[in-house]
């Protein structure tokens, strides 16, 4: 914001408008205000509620993060709103299901190795479910990217983004069909226990069957699971961007494509590695938020995309840290406003926020400014 | 488990003599002379008020299937045209526009409601608010003028200063009328002058403008701000300003005082009203508007904007403004194809004015053509005809699956155009009277405005 002020610095004075931005500067700060008001009333208040809610808030963004990774990177490369990754991000999530309902897949080291510690069976039979997710996402992208953008690469952008709305509605509604994933709501089947503990005066294990004591906040370790692998996520992508030759690749395709070409860099083949790779930690997001809230559907995945595509923007488009604390931000403001507001509104609250951040910081957080290209 | 052959025949058949009688329609009007521009109009409306109303029961020309068909695909042509004029036109990419014909359908069904309902209120209070709004918008738009160079932000606070303090002022207003307007209904055994159908009929039209009036202020209000920013962010935040709003109507019982719009059970009890000629009427106001805004200095502004805006700047058009006029107008039409949709549908749910059935027009424009008013006419009779009339059917035969299937079809279908020829069926090509009119002594020099490079 200091930023913006400067550069209008030396107009000010012909200019008797700029003269007057305390005007707006004054409505955004009064809106600031009310909402540390409103959140310190409830700090003060209950505590207890408050922390618990910003905890199912971190989950929340935890898992934004892994979808929006996908949608910045994308984005980052080839300019397009890949409306299919939320979709993809559901596939994951069925694939899982029919993983661990169907075929009981994360039972089979314990049925091969019976003499191991239960611990150990059970994260690696989760572990083979998320990969297998992860790689049928990370094929699907391929497959998408290869049938319908990639033929479009020069058309006009709009092309790319219709058939981009194209292929998400294709996703959505073959998946509705009940020979497919079935239009209903599925219970789905975790491939571990929740084990839930809670902090009074210390961490104690909620035992099953039981409530833990009031006033308590409880956390459980699918949180611990989305968090871990959440950073793990982000940890492996700033190194692979950022030292290996694959990384410098990418982030030469994404500055111009052409100059990249003349480079020696083989373009197609990075913007499908840039597809899969989005594409699998959308397939881990999926796994994980199924797991974590517990109940899939052939829609999933279209709130959700549009939140961490929100959250990618706010965090400044094509920008890897930049997508996880937009995603941070944008589970905490959905949690507090369910919490506090109103639930039907967590879902208008993220474009709220989208608008507010593009006004003031037009490339958003992390983002650098616009060059100007040829 | 046998497709109907003659049904399909005839459904065929249908679409066929639905998209000649628009051609016909469009062909006439553009003929030079006013006579038969008249005549022509009056026959193209007369011919299907006619069937309708001497139509014997048993052997009925247009069913009701298909006279919802008809009437859904006008309001649709309002919507898709205002968003051509948006998107197609101006280059802003806006999602928003389910939004905004969600906010006409509600608006103008509320009126109505009200006054079925013996209550004035719906009426007059939307009536001065949204006059006293737009007065508000006018002065502060004067006051900003003499501050050039403000920042966006500080001129929405001023509006939206503006707009909150008419809509207080029209709470007064229409709250002290109302004692006044109350005896005008009568009572149940002696009807006034309010209950009667005629004075409904009147209501539902200023109803409709209302809607329509209603929703180019907050897309006002919406667009000030939002436009500034890049194209793409702007279709999300349109986006998102249509996901709001449907948040709001599912809730509009519990989070908004309007008990009556019985949030997402659905609204019932709107009166019918929309018959052809009010469907013709609105479609043909929003044409005729549309083709002559784009074929004025304004549409050349406008054309600009889209083609290159530092070019256009330096031309002097001043392009915040001419990015907020079309995506104004253009909610107008929204509206107003929201209004008439109200009156005829009877029922608003949520659910019609969900997002991803918000797709629906920006695919009509795609596969017509962007930039091209015919296309978008064409393609909206089409898509109404072809894929809720005659695919529904077929697919209702295998199944009970059928909208499911639908909707996997037709992905695919615009998955091949855009493969196989990404400007739309019609390009940017119009048909007569959307044609640029002819101006005498500048027609070599003067090309077709329409008729420019594909939209980038």
């Amino acid at each position: 914001m200091q930023k913006a002020n400067a550069a209008q610095q030396p107009s000010s004075n012909r200019r008797p408008g700029a003269r007057l931005a305390w005007i707006g500067q004054g409505f955004l700060l009064l809106l600031a205000i009310m909402v540390v008001i409103i959140l310190g009333r409830n700090l003060i208040d209950n505590p207890e509620l408050f922390i618990q809610i910003i905890i199912s808030g971190l989950q929340l963004g935890f898992v934004y993060a892994l979808i929006a990774l996908g949608y910045t990177m994308v984005y980052g490369i080839v300019k397009l709103i890949n409306f299919a990754h939320g979709d993809v991000f559901m596939v994951g999530a069925f694939v899982s299901y029919y993983a661990v309902a169907r075929f009981q897949l994360h039972v089979w080291p314990s049925a091969f190795f019976p003499d191991l510690d239960p611990l150990v069976t059970v994260t690696l039979g989760s572990l083979s479910v998320i990969l297998l997710s992860m790689i049928t996402c990370a094929a699907l992208a391929i497959t998408i990217e290869r049938v319908a953008y990639k033929p479009l690469r020069d058309a006009p952008r709009i092309a790319a983004l219709i058939t981009a709305i194209g292929v998400s509605f294709f996703l959505e509604f073959f998946g509705a069909l009940s020979f497919v994933f079935s239009p209903r709501f599925i219970p789905y089947q975790r491939p571990f226990d929740v084990v839930t503990w809670y902090i009074k005066d210390g961490i104690y294990l909620v035992e099953p069957g039981k409530a833990p004591p009031a006033g308590s906040i409880t956390f459980s370790n699918i949180l611990l699971i989305i968090a871990v692998a959440s950073i793990l996520v982000q940890v492996f992508l700033q190194f692979l961007v950022r030292k290996t030759k694959i990384g410098k690749a990418m982030r030469a395709v994404a500055f111009d494509k052409p100059t990249a070409r003349l480079m020696g860099i083989n373009v197609d083949a990075i913007i499908t590695t840039t597809f899969a790779i989005g594409a699998a930690f959308a397939g881990l997001g999926g796994v994980l938020y199924a797991i974590a809230y517990s109940s899939i559907w052939s829609q999933l995945g279209i709130l959700p995309g549009l939140k961490a595509f929100v959250a990618a923007v706010l965090g400044g488009i094509g920008s890897i840290p930049g997508a996880f604390i937009g995603a941070l931000i944008m589970g905490q403001a959905e949690s507090l406003t369910a919490g506090y507001i109103s639930t039907p509104m967590r879902d208008a609250i993220a474009f709220t926020i989208l608008i507010l951040v593009l006004l003031v910081r037009p490339t958003g957080i992390f983002g650098e400014p616009e060059k100007e290209k040829a | 488990m046998e497709i109907n052959l003659g049904f399909l025949f005839i459904s065929t058949i249908k679409i066929v003599v639905v998209l000649g009688y628009l051609y016909a329609l469009l062909a006439v009007l553009g003929h030079a002379s006013k006579w038969v521009q008249i005549g022509g109009l009056l026959a193209a409306f007369g011919i299907i008020q006619l069937i309708f109303s001497f139509q014997p029961e048993d052997a009925q020309i247009i069913n009701d299937f298909d006279r919802g068909l008809l009437f859904q695909a006008c309001t649709m042509t309002m919507v898709a045209l205002g968003l051509n004029l948006i998107y197609g036109f101006n280059g802003q990419f806006s999602l928003g526009q389910w939004g905004f014909y969600g906010i006409g359908a509600y608006a103008a069904a509320d009126i109505t409601w009200r006054w079925t309902n013996n209550d004035a209120r719906g009426l007059t209070g939307v009536a001065i608010g949204a006059t006293l709004v737009a007065v508000a918008i006018f002065g502060v738009r004067r006051l900003i003028a003499r501050y050039k160079g403000m920042p966006v932000m500080s001129a929405f606070t001023l509006y939206l200063i503006g707009t909150i303090v008419a809509c207080a002022l029209t709470m007064l207003i229409a709250g002290a009328l109302d004692p006044a307007l109350k005896p005008l209904f009568g009572t149940k055994d002696a009807p006034g002058i309010f209950a009667s159908e005629w004075a409904l009929q009147i209501v539902f039209f200023f109803a409709v403008l209302l809607a329509g009036i209603v929703a180019a202020e907050i897309s006002f209000l919406f667009g000030l701000p939002v436009l500034t920013l890049g194209s793409d962010y702007f279709g999300i935040a349109t986006l998102g300003f249509t996901i709001v709003i449907n948040t709001l109507m599912v809730n509009s019982d519990t989070l908004l005082p309007f008990p009556e719009m019985k949030g997402g059970r659905g609204m019932i009890g709107i009166p019918k009203v929309t018959n052809w000629f009010w469907a013709f009427l609105f479609l043909l106001i929003v044409v005729i508007v549309m083709r002559n805004v784009l074929h004025s200095s304004t549409g050349r502004a406008i054309l600009s904007v889209r083609e290159d805006e530092t070019a256009a700047k330096v031309m002097g058009i001043n392009v915040a403004d001419y990015k907020l006029l079309p995506f104004v107008i253009g909610s107008l039409f929204a509206g107003l194809g929201g209004g008439v949709y109200a009156h005829f549908i009877g029922f608003l749910s949520p659910g019609t004015f969900d997002f991803l059935v918000g797709f629906n027009p920006l695919i009509i424009i795609v596969f017509g053509g962007l930039g091209s008013m015919s296309g978008t006419i064409f393609a909206s009779f089409g898509w109404m005809f072809f894929l809720e009339g005659l695919l529904r059917t077929i697919l209702g035969q295998f199944g009970t699956e059928a909208p499911t299937w639908r909707f996997v079809l037709y992905p695919i279908t615009l998955l091949l155009l855009m493969l196989l020829r990404p400007q739309g069926l019609l390009g940017s090509a119009e048909v007569g009277f959307l044609r640029a009119p002819k101006i005498a002594a500048r027609t070599a020099a003067s090309d077709n405005p329409a008729v420019t490079t594909p939209v980038k």
